[in-house]
């Protein structure tokens, strides 16, 4: 069994929703969750808030926000265990970032052993 | 109290008391001689008791016996002089002024302190929770058999590879540092959950002996409570759990002893004092940061003490299935929550969900399987149920199942 990352990547991350909006965005991100940690194929992950974020740069110049010249910001990411790619892409399908237009989920591979070194 | 329940209540209170004490006094590793003690004081007792007749505080006749015995084994034991002597206050005197102290503090500290021993991550879980009715519950060797539906021998070769275990590891009888606290705790509150499930979904018939092992799990979480060292938000939660789903013990078993399932049960045998009990210690298990799997489960016992079928009600629940399956996978947490999201989302969608879990050697899967697809698929339902039913192993889950069948 591999591990893989969904990470989630919003079109625009400042866009402002009505807590109603953000109250069924939740449930429906929590119920996707429960629906993959019911199939024991859950391992971990989290959400990132935009608020007080930070860029540094090459340069050491830091900026606020990831939201510059890009435009796309990743929202957060979990770690789903899976024996193929192609089911770990079944989980990200569920996603419901995806709702949002130009939205995307992105999955990749997590190294095995990824201890420091 | 007619002597014939006189003994059994006694055993039940006295025996526990009786071989914690010597057990701290003497060490682990001697711990089958202070059951030993503990018995043969009882069976002292049914030797005088009907011809000389029941003293009037039998529980001090009992002490004193209990301790003449431990003086005289100590005396016999030569082993005590090299071994125990210098582990116990033992003035050169002699052996008579040994302090074996039966009060009530001294009885809850050697408990407590027995409670961690007991729990040690070097013996099996069904050996603590065997180990822990034996010494901290006082129950006979036949009744944990009962108890755990299996046989004395079985039970017994347990206990003994436990004891060995303890003595070999050299478990100390004492409380955990405080550093290790927490990870002790752990296991602690894990055999009070195996032992409290033990009873609650035991199928055994015997209903007293099912309830005794609940009481007794009740018993030793509100021991962790009083203790100002152990007494966290985790135990707290425990303990909810625990009066929540006391509370419909009486309500689960109908006159047959067969299981009366969760919504066809008559609500007014819900024990109410037991449910105002379990919010209160959900709301003391709220102080702190740290969620617990108990917590978790005690919120989805605290929702179902409410019986009303409305969607908020199960959308809390779901949500708690969510958050707990995240902490912790299990299969029947994962079958749970699929039949929550269907009376959340409608069976449609839950189907979906189901299908996903694979957990085909369960019976349950199928049995949640054949209700999902009631109504909406009746030849599937049937399907489904007939292949639970070639699963399931008891004769309580089968008999529910062929109900099921048959209403369709």
């Amino acid at each position: 069994m591999e591990e893989f990352a969904l990470i989630m990547r919003h079109e625009d991350g400042e866009k402002v929703a009505s807590p109603e909006q953000i109250q069924i965005w939740m449930k429906q991100t929590m119920d996707w969750i429960g629906g993959i940690a019911a199939q024991n194929k859950f391992s971990g992950g989290t959400g990132l808030p935009f608020k007080d974020s930070k860029v540094v740069g090459s340069n050491k110049v830091v900026t606020n926000g990831p939201f510059g010249e890009i435009k796309e910001t990743i929202g957060g990411f979990i770690i789903v265990k899976a024996d193929s790619i192609d089911e770990a892409v079944e989980f990200a399908k569920g996603c419901p970032v995806l709702q949002g237009e130009g939205n995307s989920v992105e999955v990749r591979k997590v190294a095995k052993g990824a201890a420091p070194h | 109290m007619e002597q014939q329940e006189l003994i059994p209540h006694l055993f039940r209170t006295e025996f526990r008391k009786i071989a914690a004490v010597l057990c701290k006094v003497f060490g682990i590793e001697h711990i089958g001689i202070a059951e030993d003690i503990a018995s043969e004081t009882f069976l002292s007792a049914l030797e005088t008791w009907p011809y000389k007749g029941i003293p009037a505080n039998p529980a001090a006749w009992l002490y004193a016996v209990a301790k003449n015995k431990a003086k005289n084994w100590i005396g016999r034991n030569t082993l005590f002089t090299g071994k125990i002597a210098g582990e116990i206050k033992y003035s050169s005197s002699g052996i008579q002024e040994i302090d074996i102290d039966l009060s009530d503090k001294s009885f809850i500290d050697s408990q407590l302190q027995m409670l961690f021993a007991i729990c040690h991550p070097a013996i099996s879980k069904e050996a603590q929770i065997g180990l822990s009715l034996r010494i901290l519950c006082g129950f006979g060797i036949e009744e944990i058999a009962n108890a755990l539906l299996t046989n004395k021998e079985t039970i017994n070769k347990r206990l003994f590879r436990a004891k060995q275990t303890l003595r070999l590891e050299k478990v100390k009888i004492e409380f955990p540092p405080e550093i290790e606290i927490d990870q002790r705790l752990e296991t602690v509150l894990t055999t009070l959950y195996l032992l409290f499930n033990e009873g609650y979904y035991s199928e055994s018939h015997d209903t007293v002996l099912r309830e005794d092992l609940c009481q007794e799990a009740i018993r030793l979480a509100y021991l962790l409570i009083e203790n100002e060292q152990t007494i966290q938000p985790s135990v707290n939660a425990l303990l909810s759990l625990m009066c929540f789903q006391s509370s419909r013990f009486r309500a689960r078993k109908n006159e047959n002893a067969d299981i009366v399932l969760y919504q066809d049960q008559d609500e007014s045998l819900w024990d109410r004092e037991l449910i105002s009990k379990g919010a209160y210690f959900l709301h003391m298990a709220s102080k702190g940061t740290q969620i617990s799997k108990y917590h978790l489960e005690a919120g989805i016992a605290y929702w179902h003490t409410i019986k009303d079928d409305t969607k908020e009600k199960w959308e809390k629940v779901l949500q708690l299935f969510n958050q707990l399956l995240q902490i912790e996978y299990s299969p029947i947490a994962a079958l749970n929550r699929t039949y929550v999201l269907s009376k959340v989302n409608g069976k449609p969608g839950a189907i979906v969900e189901a299908e996903k879990l694979k957990l085909s050697t369960n019976h349950f899967y199928f049995t949640l399987l054949g209700e999902l697809y009631e109504d909406v698929d009746n030849e599937k339902a049937k399907e489904h149920f007939k292949k639970a039913l070639s699963l399931a192993k008891t004769q309580a889950d089968k008999h529910i199942i062929q109900k099921k069948i048959n209403e369709l």
